[in-house]
């Protein structure tokens, strides 16, 4: 198995019938993404990409059964889909927006908190790049043939440097069994100890590689998780060696404002709790590949 | 976004929290009247850049007379201040903030930012104002006192209390003190704040509790809804080559080195920055063009990096996804027809497509430096510097 998507997920696009969430559902179509339909309020009843669209997310739901949405809508109105979506009983929902406040996204998780945890929905990103199951299913805006099928759990709050770790992986031919985007923003809906935690749970998975960045906790705590409860190896890298302190780069979560926040803080505290660390981002694949060796994994 | 000190306590004074009576000048003389309008017997000039540590760095004086206070604002207008947070070039002084001298009893820390493990808004106080709170946890530590506030209620009144009581306030001030703790948050959470620091807050001789110095952030991505905050910007105290590209929705942040780059994608960048250092070379700046990487926006990049001085050698490193190395590739050299580069250029490529964009680049008149992978177009950007 994969983790959170696979081959028959049914996903609804969020967003559908604008013009980044019509070109993205294309694509993830053509991967062979199962997509049954999409949400534009005011333009149910319409058909797009010869699918159907749906005024409500609840509508929508009812009529396809769908579990899993993926969310295009501009920033501004990017809080209330995701709630709607929640309330609408879709179990993931990833929100591919880039530039959601802050503010909105704690109201978000709380929001969210109303639900018992069997109904309670998942949320990936925003500000990523997706989750692609390799050779399953895609939902985000990835290249696709950039990752082979295979083993390997690949958690990342970057996208490109996603991309850079799977094409890495598919030149030494590792595959992946899942690898998800879980946003640069500073308030996120799934954090990397989330991710490995499913990783850890997945039969498929061999081993997980996690790339992290400057500012906020979310990798050192990934790292304790990992050395107190997993059994396959993490292997992760941290970039912004070179960022400095007290700005923001790039990604609103970018910023190094405490202490165990800096790229050299995460490394060493990660080495503690046993993860091995990929020295630069041009060997997260040979960093792989000996650990597989190393655990007779390969 | 960053706004100035007496911006930022004009918020907190509508949130009812007690600041000194005080007002902006652009010139000498009109400090002096402004001292006069005041009144008292002694006023501190304060400038207004977007920086802390400005006391240390002199940019803050405390006069005796109206004429004093003329000549301090002479002193300090236009002039650039260089704090230990400003970096070598400092900050230029274009307003001066002239406040009435306060009778400090005690100097207190409050703090409010986002937490982020917690997902909630946190509030840090300290017994210890007037230093940094990088210090104090260092120093002092258990003065800190932390209190988390759920976010859908908001700040409970007992919760401000506590954090007063914590401070050893005197009990007949305990609810002005509380008062002003509410203010701090209803202002953090109603103007889409990331940081308020009131460093120090007071307690003056004549019983009062007084925002003197404070500080505040606000998240940009929520500037679409906060006009009253987008306003408040004053470029003026940003770098100029940032101010150009987050005009051109471009992330970049000037750093000190001479390789400069141009990456699509933050952590990619970052990455890209990482390697520049440990091929043995400097970064000259971080530069996300974003995912999309558009020939629009890899001509503005270039522009944007043409304008940098310390730049001796460019490193262009795309990863194309869904946008192909081929579209990448025509966007360099449709820039390259517009913009002389003088200096060496590396380029790498990767992803979708990734033969035919070398093909577009090699076919083209551009002189440039081909490379593979991350850890080759680092080395190669540090050889070129020659």
């Amino acid at each position: 198995m994969s983790i959170i998507i696979h081959k028959n997920t049914k996903i609804l696009v969020q967003g559908f019938t604008g013009k980044i969430g019509s070109f993205h559902a294309e694509e993830m179509i053509k991967y062979g993404s199962n997509v049954v339909g999409g949400v534009t309020p005011g333009k149910g009843g319409m058909s797009h990409l010869n699918l159907p669209v749906f005024n409500t997310v609840k509508e929508a739901v009812d009529q396809t059964g769908a579990s899993t949405s993926i969310l295009f809508v501009p920033p501004a109105f990017a809080a209330d889909s995701a709630m709607e979506a929640a309330d609408a009983g879709i179990k993931t929902c990833v929100a591919i927006t880039d530039g959601i406040p802050s503010h909105d996204m704690v109201k978000i998780k709380r929001y969210m908190r109303r639900y018992p945890k069997d109904k309670k929905m998942g949320l990936v990103g925003p500000n990523c790049a997706g989750i692609i199951s390799p050779g399953k299913s895609m939902l985000g805006i990835m290249p696709g043939h950039i990752y082979k099928e295979g083993k390997i759990g690949i958690v990342s709050r970057s996208g490109t440097l996603g991309y850079e770790a799977a094409q890495q992986l598919k030149d030494l031919e590792i595959g992946v069994s899942t690898s998800v985007g879980i946003g640069g923003d500073p308030i996120n809906g799934s954090s990397f100890r989330d991710i490995i935690e499913k990783f850890e749970n997945d039969d498929e998975t061999i081993a997980v590689l996690m790339i992290g960045e400057i500012g906020g906790p979310q990798e050192v705590e990934a790292g304790q998780f990992a050395k107190e409860n997993m059994s396959k190896p993490v292997i992760a890298y941290i970039a912004g060696l070179t960022a400095p302190k007290g700005r923001v780069m790039g990604h609103a979560g970018a910023i190094v404002s405490a202490y165990g926040e800096s790229a050299i803080e995460k490394v060493e505290l990660l080495k503690e709790c046993g993860v091995t660390i990929s020295k630069n981002p041009s060997v997260m694949g040979e960093t792989v590949k000996k650990v597989l060796v190393e655990n007779k994994l390969n | 976004m960053d706004i100035h000190e007496y911006q930022a306590k004009k918020i907190l004074s509508d949130f009812g929290v007690k600041i000194p009576t005080g007002g902006i000048v652009y010139s000498p003389e009109n400090a002096e009247n402004k001292a006069r309008e005041i009144g008292g017997s002694k006023w501190v000039v304060k400038a207004q850049v977007h920086s802390g540590a400005r006391g240390k760095a002199g940019g803050i004086i405390i006069c005796n007379s109206p004429l004093e206070v003329a000549d301090a604002t002479d002193k300090l207008l236009g002039k650039k201040l260089i704090t230990n947070q400003t970096g070598p070039e400092g900050k230029i002084i274009n307003r001066i903030y002239i406040e009435e001298a306060t009778d400090i009893k005690h100097e207190l820390y409050l703090g409010l930012v986002f937490d982020r493990s917690s997902e909630s808004i946190m509030v840090v106080a300290s017994t210890e104002g007037g230093m940094s709170v990088e210090e104090i946890s260092k120093e002092k530590p258990e003065t800190i006192i932390r209190s988390k506030i759920e976010v859908a209620v908001g700040i409970q009144q007992f919760q401000a209390r506590e954090i007063a009581f914590g401070l050893g306030i005197e009990s007949k001030l305990i609810s002005r003190a509380a008062n002003t703790i509410i203010g701090c948050y209803k202002a953090f959470s109603e103007l889409d704040a990331t940081m308020v620091e009131v460093n120090p807050l007071v307690v003056s001789h004549q019983d009062e509790i007084l925002a003197l110095d404070c500080k505040m952030s606000f998240d940009n991505n929520a500037m679409f809804r906060r006009d009253e905050i987008a306003e408040l910007r004053d470029k003026t105290q940003e770098n100029l080559n940032e101010v150009y590209a987050s005009d051109r929705g471009m992330n970049y942040v000037s750093l000190d080195g001479n390789i400069g780059n141009i990456i699509n994608g933050a952590g990619l960048a970052m990455a890209s920055m990482d390697m520049i250092k440990l091929a043995g070379g400097e970064p000259a700046n971080f530069l996300d063009v974003g995912g999309g990487a558009t020939p629009e926006k890899i001509v503005k990049a270039f522009k944007l990096i043409s304008m940098d001085t310390k730049v001796k050698v460019i490193l262009v490193n795309i990863f194309a996804g869904i946008n192909r190395c081929d579209w990448v590739a025509e966007g360099i050299v449709q820039a390259l027809s517009k913009i002389e580069i003088k200096h060496p250029l590396v380029i790498r490529l990767a992803g979708t497509n990734v033969e035919k964009g070398n093909v577009i680049l090699k076919k083209s008149n551009i002189n440039y430096i081909e490379a593979l992978t991350l850890e080759d177009a680092a080395n190669k950007a540090v050889k070129a510097l020659g």
